[in-house]
């Protein structure tokens, strides 16, 4: 178990027992080239392509990139940037439906049979990249660098941020061809064994998945892990230090220490796109907190997300926020006139919170010291950052920063303390200190 | 309508500075009001005198200083009630007021507020008018005797220090508090009360606390002296359990406080044994408060992912 960290109310009951819900097929669709972490993808159509769902939009441009799909049929009215929820802004292709709701239809194999090579092709070329939030190229995650070998598989089911439960839902309903993704990339990456880490907050469906590991097709070892509810347990550092001991090194990969971390619908792409040669063109998220009806949706890549709140009953103003992802680690943004993105894992409109206006003087009470899960000492990163002592931060160790939120959480000076930490890193990059 | 944006966390625990510090003023209310019982209505004159002239100093200062006026988050307040705590029983009220002024205009507002001193206000103020006044100061009365003139006599500590034919109060008077000494260090009970709040609210951790009466007890056993006494005789609960937890002047890393602690109690000992004075947990807390940014530079935690 890993040091620090905070027990949060979960509030995941709010959707816990929605079932995974197909919402309706766009109309229009804005899809960002850029909806992953590396290079954008380079168009591969132009305004006035009659597109078909599944067709490639866009190719990877470098090893650090991705394949971007349509996710509806119809054409291609316009290639422009656009907003992303994720705070940033993307060259996107904006398709609108014929009507015909054709599609590419995928082709069935038997994945025992292909190489490792063929697997991570299939992977590249389906768009899948880490749909838990971070939007890292799977395709690169599975192809293990000469001279390190992977041990360990491990399957991140956490879920850990409160309300989101679209992973559960994911699990729950598709615990079969999940574990059969497992052992895909356990073969491709040549590793014999494999874990399922889950929060005990989701220990109802352990038995489902326990069952459907006993039904598994190799010979590969995979062991349930059931782990405490504390926040952030599904950070890949924390979960294969609870997992398995390992720390990764501070600037290191995980594969430093022989795991590698899969999120439950990446792996669960990662089948259909090799056995049922379906690319990446839809996700499952939850919308939750002031909404009228929370849900677990199956959503089309490039969907409006403001269409979503209008199902789902969620309206913004009056001290209401809309934010994207969990609370811990989110982003509000200002206007939901966004699309749906790959790492688009929750929609949440919150209460806006009656925070100080000034920042607070720091009462030394070392709350943020007991929780930082990176044993990092946010007050005093704080302080420097206040008068701008960005070496001195950087001293400090705010690089290993992961604003997974808790020193801010606990704080009761209510000091805005990831922002600090932001900025202290933005400036550490932008002056090269 | 132009819509403000947060940076995450986007929920919040909903503990504040204020509810802790009014948290710590209720955790002293049981030791004030042992303090009237032992020591009459007097002692009541003291805290009030003291608290009022600590938060109308912060005022003052706040307004002079052109500040946010933050008199409402129970900060002066603590500080007001434990400077009463650590004064003599018949001290001159025009002396509480002036300590007061000294606490938080000298030792704290000066230094730049809530969050900037370096040394703890209540015990520097204290140390301050001990130089000062040394009679009024140490003139210390028999509990239980409410007269205004009551009989002077001395505490457990400087009987043993300056061996005195007077009789030493039992373990049991020590422990609720009925002997001589400053108003709010004398009943051991009610301040474990207070204390065992502080920690089950998780106010404060143990570290501190423990390794300061820790190290006391063990030099007191290795050294022959009676444990228990020197243990409950002097400020020493007091001290561990509300001064030297003192956020700001104590280190921030669990393995400072020990540090700290453990100093604290090296230090009170001495000073008992070989020092000038029958007491020493004043001058060791304040001693230490010196080296806190040292012991913080010198216990930063490994970070995850670094070098064992």
């Amino acid at each position: 178990m890993f040091k620090g960290g905070v027990k949060l109310l979960d509030f995941k009951e709010l959707s816990k027992s929605e079932e995974i819900e197909e919402f309706k097929y766009p109309e229009k669709v804005i899809i960002p080239l850029s909806q992953h972490t590396g290079a954008p993808a380079k168009p591969t159509v132009k305004k006035g392509d009659t597109v078909v769902e599944g067709q490639i939009i866009g190719e990877a441009e470098g090893f650090i990139s991705s394949f971007v799909h349509s996710s509806i049929s119809g054409k291609v009215v316009s290639i422009e940037n656009y907003p992303l929820p994720n705070g940033r802004k993307s060259l996107s292709v904006v398709i609108e439906s014929d009507g015909k709701n054709e599609k590419i239809e995928g082709e069935k194999k038997d994945w025992v049979s292909l190489t490792s090579q063929e697997i991570i092709e299939i992977v590249k070329k389906a768009g899948i990249v880490g749909l838990g939030g971070a939007a890292f190229p799977t395709h690169v995650k599975m192809s293990i660098p000469p001279g390190k070998k992977a041990e360990f598989v491990i399957l991140n089911g956490c879920e850990c941020e409160p309300f989101l439960t679209a992973d559960y839902r994911v699990l729950k309903e598709n615990t079969e061809e999940i574990i059969e993704g497992l052992e895909i990339i356990s073969k491709t990456t040549s590793v014999k064994k494999s874990y399922i880490g889950i929060e005990s907050n989701k220990i109802d469906i352990a038995e489902k998945i326990e069952r459907a590991i006993e039904n598994k097709k190799t010979e590969i070892d995979i062991e349930l892990k059931i782990l405490p509810e504390k926040y952030p347990q599904g950070s890949e550092k924390h979960l294969i230090k609870s997992i398995t001991g390992r720390e990764v090194p501070s600037e290191g990969l995980p594969i430093d220490v022989g795991c590698i971390v899969f999120n439950v619908q990446t792996t669960l792409s990662i089948k259909r796109a090799v056995c049922d040669g379906i690319p990446l063109t839809e996700r499952v998220l939850t919308v939750s907190g002031l909404v009228e009806n929370p849900k677990n949706l199956k959503v089309r890549i490039g969907t409006s997300i403001s269409e979503i709140l209008k199902y789902c009953g969620g309206k913004l103003g009056d001290g209401k926020k809309l934010v994207i992802g969990g609370p811990m680690m989110g982003i509000n943004i200002p206007s939901p006139d966004v699309p749906v993105i790959k790492s688009t894992t929750g929609i949440l409109i919150l209460p806006e919170e009656n925070l100080p206006e000034t920042i607070q003087p720091c009462i030394k009470c070392g709350k943020c010291v007991e929780v930082c899960p990176m044993n990092l000492v946010p007050a005093f990163i704080s302080k420097y950052a206040e008068s701008e002592n960005w070496e001195m931060c950087k001293n400090l160790n705010v690089l290993d920063c992961i604003e997974c939120g808790c020193c801010s959480y606990v704080c009761p000076a209510k000091r805005p303390l990831v922002e600090f930490f932001k900025w202290a890193k933005a400036e550490i990059k932008k002056r090269k200190i | 309508m132009e819509r403000k944006i947060t940076c995450s966390p986007h929920i919040h625990s909903n503990e504040t500075t204020a509810k802790i510090m009014w948290s710590v003023v209720i955790s002293l209310i049981p030791a004030t009001i042992g303090s009237v019982y032992f020591f009459g209505v007097y002692a009541l004159k003291i805290i009030g005198v003291s608290v009022i002239s600590c938060v109308l100093t912060e005022l003052l200062s706040q307004i002079i200083f052109r500040k946010k006026i933050r008199i409402f988050d129970g900060s002066a307040v603590i500080t007001g009630l434990l400077f009463a705590f650590v004064l003599p029983p018949r001290i001159p009220l025009w002396m509480v007021s002036l300590g007061g002024f000294l606490a938080i205009f000298l030792v704290k507002e000066l230094f730049g507020g809530l969050g900037f001193n370096i040394f703890n206000p209540a015990l520097t103020s204290r140390a301050i008018l001990l130089s000062s006044f040394p009679v009024e100061m140490t003139k210390f009365t028999v509990p239980l005797d409410y007269r205004l003139d009551a009989i002077t006599t001395a505490t457990p500590l400087a009987i043993i220090k300056e061996n005195l034919n007077v009789h030493l109060p039992s373990y049991w008077q020590m422990f609720i508090g009925n002997r001589a000494g400053c108003i709010g260090e004398t009943s051991i009970l009610l301040l474990l009360i207070g204390g065992i709040f502080l920690l089950w609210r998780r106010i404060i951790t143990w570290h501190i606390p423990i390794s300061y009466i820790l190290t006391v007890a063990i030099l007191s056993l290795i050294f022959r002296q009676d444990v228990l006494f020197q243990i409950m005789a002097g400020g020493l609960i007091l001290g561990a359990f509300f001064m030297a937890t003192d956020y700001v002047t104590s280190p921030i890393t669990p393995k400072g406080k020990i540090i700290f602690g453990t100093g604290c109690g090296i230090i009170t000992f001495l000073i008992r044994m070989k020092g000038g004075y029958p007491e020493g947990v004043c001058y060791s807390i304040i001693f230490m408060n010196m080296f806190v940014p040292l012991i913080n530079r010198y216990t930063l935690p490994r970070k995850f992912g670094g070098k064992k």
